[in-house]
């Protein structure tokens, strides 16, 4: 049996942050409007200080349960992937299965991962699938990661926001996800890092020093660091090369694709790949502006975006690529 | 590929967002009082698409005016 995306459900928290709200808190900031308007955002969710990656997970694999008339007792294994956890023990995934009334012969397992976190568990689940027997696995992709920024980093705010995805990847007959492509270059593991708080540097009274930049952006060890410039030209070097390789991979042609969906990362670069790469503007995805990067979830959410309103069909042929912190990158081609 | 080309290009790509007429050669473009990050990663992209040399951010941050950077893209040319 073949693997295959058979549902995608999303699910955002209750509070909208506009950019309205942007500037509110960042009057400081307004007179770049016009260029942060290339971000392509113009609203994010966000979750509330109790609310956790787990919760939101929940609440998107109900959501797809009754969309899409899914019964809970027919799920398999959960992947809850996500770069923000409920504990350092047990595993998120482990509550999930209790919350959502799982059977306890269903497997679970985390996947810390953040941009490239879709392509690297879609892998895992086709594999339990393809190899394992497995008839339906539950993929969590999760971000929660505004809660991880210093209050005054108004970089990071802009951009991100909170969602959680639920797909449920089953088997058929027919071929539905191809071959991956993955990369990794641990060197460039500084560009995204919280820096304080893990393993290596437990959070002291140094961790909360605030650090500014020189465009006056904060944020401190604890929180989220992102040097978006480095990422943002590890994104124009490393996605043309990627595509080739995935399509490559795939003894795919570039013309045989139907739709392109990348990491959303922001408007300006996916706006630059598009051209880079000579994708018609008809076959490139671009859906951020109401939800802002969120991370893993942000390939699902933009597949979704063409499955609910009919664009994308039962046999296209997609190409995901995704790219981020690690720095790591992955793709592969799935057909509907 | 001319250096008043290049300053024409940057003037374009900011033009609808900004006062960009007094923007010459000799301007250090990072103490516009506009200038920010993602001013930068434009100004960056803009040099790839049309030039096809990728500037690091150190490279434009260290630029002392549009000439010294255009002088950099005709090395890396």
């Amino acid at each position: 049996m073949k693997a295959y995306i058979k549902h995608i459900s999303e699910f955002y928290p209750e509070k909208s942050y506009t950019n309205d709200d942007f500037y509110k808190e960042f009057p400081e900031v307004e007179a770049q409007k016009e260029i942060l308007s290339r971000v392509g955002v113009s609203n994010r969710y966000v979750v509330d200080e109790k609310t956790t990656s787990s919760d939101i997970a929940v609440q998107a694999a109900e959501k797809m349960f009754e969309e899409h008339d899914v019964n809970p007792k027919d799920i398999e294994f959960v992947i809850f992937c996500s770069g923000e956890f409920d504990y350092i023990t047990p595993t998120s995934s482990a509550i999930i299965q209790n919350s959502l009334g799982l059977s306890n012969n269903v497997g679970a397992i985390d996947l810390v991962s953040s941009c490239t976190g879709f392509v690297q568990s879609l892998s895992i689940a086709k594999g339990m699938i393809e190899g394992c027997g497995l008839k339906n696995v539950l993929l969590l992709c999760v971000s929660t990661i505004t809660k991880e920024f210093h209050k005054k980093d108004f970089n990071s705010k802009y951009l991100f926001g909170d969602a959680a995805t639920a797909t449920l990847v089953g088997s058929r007959e027919e071929f539905g996800i191809g071959n991956f492509v993955f990369g990794t270059d641990g060197s460039r593991s500084d560009y995204i890092i919280i820096r304080d708080g893990g393993g290596r540097n437990p959070i002291d009274e140094n961790s909360f020093t605030e650090e500014i930049n020189e465009y006056g952006n904060v944020t401190c060890k604890a929180n989220f660091y992102m040097n978006g410039a480095g990422v943002f030209l590890f994104g124009m070097k490393t996605v043309p090369k990627l595509i080739e390789n995935i399509l490559e991979k795939n003894k795919a042609a570039f013309d045989e694709i139907d739709y392109f969906v990348f990491h959303q990362a922001n408007h300006l670069l996916l706006e630059i790949l598009r051209k880079k790469i000579k994708i018609p503007a008809n076959k490139f995805i671009i859906h951020l502006e109401n939800t802002g990067n969120t991370v893993a979830a942000t390939i699902p959410i933009a597949l979704n975006s063409i499955l609910k309103n009919g664009v994308a069909k039962s046999g296209d042929t997609i190409l995901f690529a995704a790219f981020g912190t690690g720095l790591t990158w992955g793709g592969t081609v799935v057909r509907l | 590929m001319g250096l008043d080309e290049f300053v024409g290009k940057i003037k374009e790509e900011f033009s609808e967002d900004y006062n960009v007429g007094d923007l010459d050669p000799d301007t250090h473009i990072k103490d516009m009082e506009w200038w920010s990050s993602m001013h930068m990663l434009v100004v960056i992209a803009l040099v790839d698409a049309e030039y096809d040399v990728m500037l690091s951010p150190e490279e434009v941050r260290e630029a002392t005016s549009i000439k010294s950077l255009f002088e950099i893209i005709k090395t890396k040319k």
